[in-house]
């Protein structure tokens, strides 16, 4: 079985150190690469999406080359993508498998939904508090209400 | 508590909450004391409130504090397009403490983190108001001796008012049982009434305000405003049904007294002025002696 796993990673082109975020909704890989910041990364970074997937129909994989996230930024990856895993990948080999969790705080990657929030009108970074992590609710840090499900946009 | 900003009424404890309280006393009984001469408190009022600004005036003044700021923006450089990090700071400069008061939410909130000196919020959009929290759980205590096991109505928009969600907020560290009233659109908000219940404490919810009337120890009564129906006949309905008149309180408790944050419009009428249960106008005079309480305590002079 993990033999099997291993040779359906490498159908996108394997890397040898670095992270692989598996099991991605296929309509959410580019906002995961917007949420980490993939635009702005140097070494290699590998993609592909509408892969099809036993487990969820279509799915989308991202590999990084030579990035070891920390697991606060890998957790953002939750908010957008909650069935992903993250994947140690160090000598060709997987050396690590997690999947992702919902992160008790929030901050800057959310856009607070109450269009009359001061995050909205001063340059200032969004903060949350994640009140209810299976539903998705993220209490606003300044203007206190809640932003959750659909209203979740990113900034 | 020196130093410390009060943007939410949760950004201080219930120990800190009664201290503020306790030495609100001691300022009714001698509300002239110049222990704040040395300090420049700033009262900035990005919009207009003229009953809160001159509360807080009048304690700074009565402190012997001099007081700078604004009333309205519109002659200041925040109308010329200035960012509020900006007038923070440079306020900042200029005094000891800012009072302010500004239509955005989440706005005192920011201004505590880029101010050097502490921040009181005096409204910040429709999210806190915690210095008028601070004087109905005076008034309250005043009124029946405990702030302890009281059964309290609101009564009105419970929905979208702010008063009512922070007093709520406030007493559920007090054993108080709270009774609802209000029409079916404007019932309070579900992640209030889950601050009740994970208090285990318990709220009964009404639509006709004679019910809870001969049951209460407090009657909270808030303004419904025209802007909140989308049917005007909605609220013409509304508007009559949760007005207060005189003959209804025939059947209350005799220790019941009657609370509004004011302004009112209509929804008490005015021969209930005169009902020594009547206790509105008193309430907005105690808002002087919590912000004398409070700008002392912050300055670190008592
Ligand atoms: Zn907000």
């Amino acid at each position: 079985m993990e033999n099997n796993e291993t040779r359906k990673e490498l159908k996108v082109t394997a890397i040898g150190n670095g992270s692989v975020i598996d099991h991605i909704p296929a309509e959410n890989v580019f906002q995961v690469i917007r949420i980490l910041n993939l635009e702005a990364f140097s070494d290699m970074v590998l993609f592909a999406t509408n892969l099809e997937s036993q487990k969820m129909g279509k799915k989308g994989i991202i590999k990084i080359s030579n990035k070891f996230f920390r697991p606060d930024e890998i957790n953002k990856i939750a908010l957008v993508a909650p069935t992903a895993t993250l994947i140690i990948i160090r000598d060709f080999k997987v050396a690590e498998k997690k999947k992702v969790e919902v992160p008790d705080t929030v901050e800057k990657i959310v856009k607070c939904f109450n269009p009359n929030c001061i995050t909205n009108h001063e340059n200032v970074s969004t903060r949350f508090t994640v009140i209810d992590k299976g539903d998705l609710r993220l209490q606003c840090h300044y203007c206190e209400k809640v932003t959750s499900g659909k209203s979740i946009s990113f900034l | 508590m020196k130093n410390k900003s009060l943007v939410s009424i949760n950004d201080f404890t219930r120990e800190e909450q009664i201290r503020i309280l306790d030495l609100a006393e001691e300022f009714e009984k001698k509300p002239t004391q110049k222990i704040l001469q040395d300090f420049v408190v700033a009262t900035l009022f990005f919009e207009p409130s003229t009953r809160t600004r001159l509360s807080f005036e009048s304690a700074a003044s009565r402190l012997g504090a001099k007081v700078i700021g604004f009333s309205e923006p519109g002659s200041t450089s925040v109308q010329k397009g200035e960012s509020l990090r900006d007038t923070i700071r440079t306020v900042s400069n200029y005094s000891d403490i800012i009072v302010m008061r500004h239509p955005k939410e989440g706005s005192a909130r920011f201004a505590s983190e880029v101010a050097d000196v502490p921040i009181i919020n005096a409204g910040d959009g429709a999210n806190q108001h915690p210095t008028q929290t601070l004087l109905d759980m005076f008034s309250i205590r005043k009124t029946q001796g405990t702030l302890d096991n009281l059964n309290v109505a609101f009564v009105g928009d419970l929905k979208y008012g702010r008063t009512v969600h922070s007093l709520v907020m406030a007493l559920t560290n007090y054993n108080t049982t709270f009774h609802l009233v209000s029409p079916e659109s404007l019932k309070l908000p579900s992640i209030v009434k889950m601050h009740i219940k994970e208090k285990n404490l318990t709220y009964y919810q009404y639509t006709d305000i004679l019910e809870v009337i001969p049951e209460v120890d407090i009657l909270y009564m808030t303004r419904i405003q025209k802007e909140r129906f989308s049917d005007p006949i909605e609220y013409e309905q509304v508007k009559n049904s949760y007005t207060l008149r005189n003959p209804m309180l025939e059947n209350a408790k005799p220790n019941m007294r009657i609370l509004h944050p004011l302004p009112r419009v209509n929804e008490i009428t005015i021969d209930v002025d005169e009902n020594p249960m009547a206790y509105y106008f008193t309430q907005a005079l105690n808002g002087v002696y919590v912000r004398q309480a409070l700008l002392a305590t912050i300055l670190g002079v008592k």
